[in-house]
């Protein structure tokens, strides 16, 4: 277990030395997304009854947060290593794909976890966000984070260039993310969008985050919670795959 | 007695290039052993799949006994790579960099270890600098300690004294023999083959992923019997008679293949024949390059021994 634990170390400390960049940054840029929507959607849009606009775009805005920065970790980690060459002190070592998986994702979820933090707290000292179970959203926070670490890794891995690492980034887990509804409720979507919503993985973290707020949500948590967990499972499973075989990693 | 390192029938191809074929190596604990080959000829390669960095196409590798593909965990932990590519981590000190190596195969308390490295790689005044900041050099001898964390029995360093100042590399040596000493079995590539003659006690020489050469030193120079001749003769023409043994010359000397001594007396006579006045006479012996010559020549007719053949 050292190993696995040293890597994780390795990794957490890889963010936290520039952490300026890796945690304090992406909190200014969502506290920035929520003042200029709040300030132009504020008087329009009423997402759920009872629930100023602000207020309903919070829990959305922190677990885009959360979500687009622990596939950043795992992701950028990755590349950088390749690129640079130094992967091969951890190719070297006798840490087995399991031990790596788990180390990557459990930082991402830690950098995840720490910008959501962040966030969470600076709004608090502006708006009166309700927390109506601290369980559902700590569950989606860590499944989401967990599920984008895991990813990171797939793109980290597959990525040959930093380029085609920020076109994954840019054409994959973007539009997933603004198409999933952190901006609006997908209620307030014709019926053909909304079911192509449904088809997304990110609605339901962020939907299932958010009923963890206010005790509203599009649809149950259990079932958010189990597809997102589900793609989790299947995701790992291949990222897994991914390690063993060597796959672009070792040649 | 285990082997270090047994390479059996390995095969590696990269799409349609044959990096290694049909490679069979054993290299017994304990050696100090040396793999040369011209650039390209698969060194790397052969140690990277040793190190299991690469996967070969078929055929197997095992490191003191275990398998590389099978067994990685423990093969892994019995062996020590120096890459050939300069690369660190530009987030961490040197010091970091070595405590987080040891993590890697599980070793909490390094310290004492890890200090002691350092002071043999004359590195403990830049414990504490991050990596980034080092030169070329600093980095080399890093990557030799972050080899060298575990106490691995096995040591393979892919041309460690590339790029690196005299100082350094005696001192490498020096800390490397050591270590041969002390129960280490070493495996080392270098393009400087006088390194390799004094240092290592059998050699393997590749060629387009093919082991041309695996024997001693010893018996590698003791193959090519005879002796280079070298002159400077006034007029510095070489008489027609002695132009079968011509080798290549340098600037204002000729140099002559002899098989043996025996023959310096006809070389003499054909010189007082043509009265041609020998200004001065230097008698070379054959080393390690004239073997690697020779044999990386492919039958060209450079070499000592092909000439006198
Ligand atoms: N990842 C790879 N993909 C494709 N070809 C490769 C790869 N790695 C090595 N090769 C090729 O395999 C051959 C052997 O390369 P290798 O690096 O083993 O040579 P080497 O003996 O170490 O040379 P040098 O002395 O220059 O270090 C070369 O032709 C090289 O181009
Ligand atoms: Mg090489």
């Amino acid at each position: 277990m050292t190993g696995f634990f040293t890597l994780l170390y390795k990794e957490l400390l890889r963010f936290w030395k520039v952490g300026f960049q890796t945690v304090f940054a992406p909190i200014v840029s969502t506290l920035l997304y929520l003042m200029i929507f709040s300030h132009v959607l504020e008087e329009h849009v009423e997402a759920y009854p009872g629930v100023a606009y602000t207020v309903f775009l919070v829990p959305g805005l922190i677990m885009m947060s959360m979500l687009q920065n622990a596939f950043a970790n795992s992701s950028s980690s990755l590349i950088q290593s390749k690129v640079t060459g130094n992967l091969v002190f951890v190719l070297l070592s006798p840490l087995s794909h399991t031990e790596v998986f788990f180390a990557y994702v459990l930082a991402s979820v830690a950098r995840g976890l720490a910008v959501g933090m962040g966030v969470y707290l600076v709004t608090l000292a502006f708006f009166d966000v309700p927390l109506a179970s601290f369980t559902w959203v700590f569950m989606f926070a860590l499944m989401g984070s967990a599920l984008l670490g895991a990813i990171g890794v797939i793109a980290g891995i597959w990525a040959e260039k930093f380029d085609q690492l920020a076109a994954f980034q840019n054409f994959v887990i973007l539009p997933l993310t603004f198409l999933s509804g952190v901006f609006y409720t997908i209620r307030s979507l014709p019926p053909f969008w909304q079911g192509l919503s449904h088809l997304n993985p990110f609605f339901y973290m962020i939907d299932g985050f958010r009923y963890g707020f206010f005790s509203v949500s599009d649809t149950s948590p259990y079932i958010s919670l189990g597809i997102v967990a589900t793609c989790f499972v299947g995701v790992s499973w291949l990222t897994l795959l991914m390690l063993k075989t060597g796959y672009k990693i070792r040649h | 007695m285990t082997l270090a390192i047994e390479v059996k029938q390995l095969h590696k191809r990269f799409s349609n290039l044959q990096a290694l074929g049909c490679v069979d190596l054993e290299i017994e604990a304990g050696e100090f052993f040396a793999l040369l080959g011209p650039n390209g000829a698969g060194k790397t390669t052969l140690i990277n799949i040793i190190a299991g960095l690469t996967l070969p196409s078929s055929g197997s590798a095992r490191v003191m006994g275990y398998d590389v593909v099978a067994a990685y965990r423990q093969a892994r932990r019995m062996l020590g790579v120096v890459p050939q590519e300069l690369v660190f981590d530009p987030f961490f000190t040197v010091h970091e960099t070595l405590v987080i190596q040891s993590g890697y195969y599980g070793l909490k308390n390094n310290g004492r270890w890890i200090d002691e490295i350092l002071h043999h790689l004359d590195l403990t005044g830049r414990a504490g600098a991050n990596m980034r900041t080092l030169s070329g050099g600093m980095k080399r001898r890093v990557l030799v300690a972050q080899a060298l964390v575990h106490k691995p029995p096995v040591i393979v360093l892919d041309e460690p004294t590339a790029g690196v100042d005299v100082e350094l590399r005696q001192g490498l040596w020096r800390f490397m023999k050591q270590l041969n000493r002390d129960g280490h079995t070493i495996m080392l590539t270098t393009h400087y083959l006088d390194e390799a003659e004094a240092l290592c006690n059998r050699v393997a020489m590749l060629k387009q992923g093919h082991i041309v050469v695996l024997d001693s030193i010893r018996n590698l120079i003791n193959s090519l019997s005879g002796c280079l001749l070298r002159l400077r003769l006034v007029p510095d023409v070489l008489p027609p008679a002695l132009l079968p043994l011509a080798n290549s010359g340098e600037e204002g000397y000729h140099i002559l293949a002899l098989k043996d001594y025996s023959q310096l007396e006809g070389v003499m006579t054909a010189l007082r024949m043509a009265g041609t006045q020998v200004l001065e006479m230097g008698v070379l012996q054959p080393d390690l390059e004239d073997v690697f010559v020779t044999i990386m020549g492919g039958g060209g007719s450079k070499g000592p021994a092909t000439v006198l053949a």
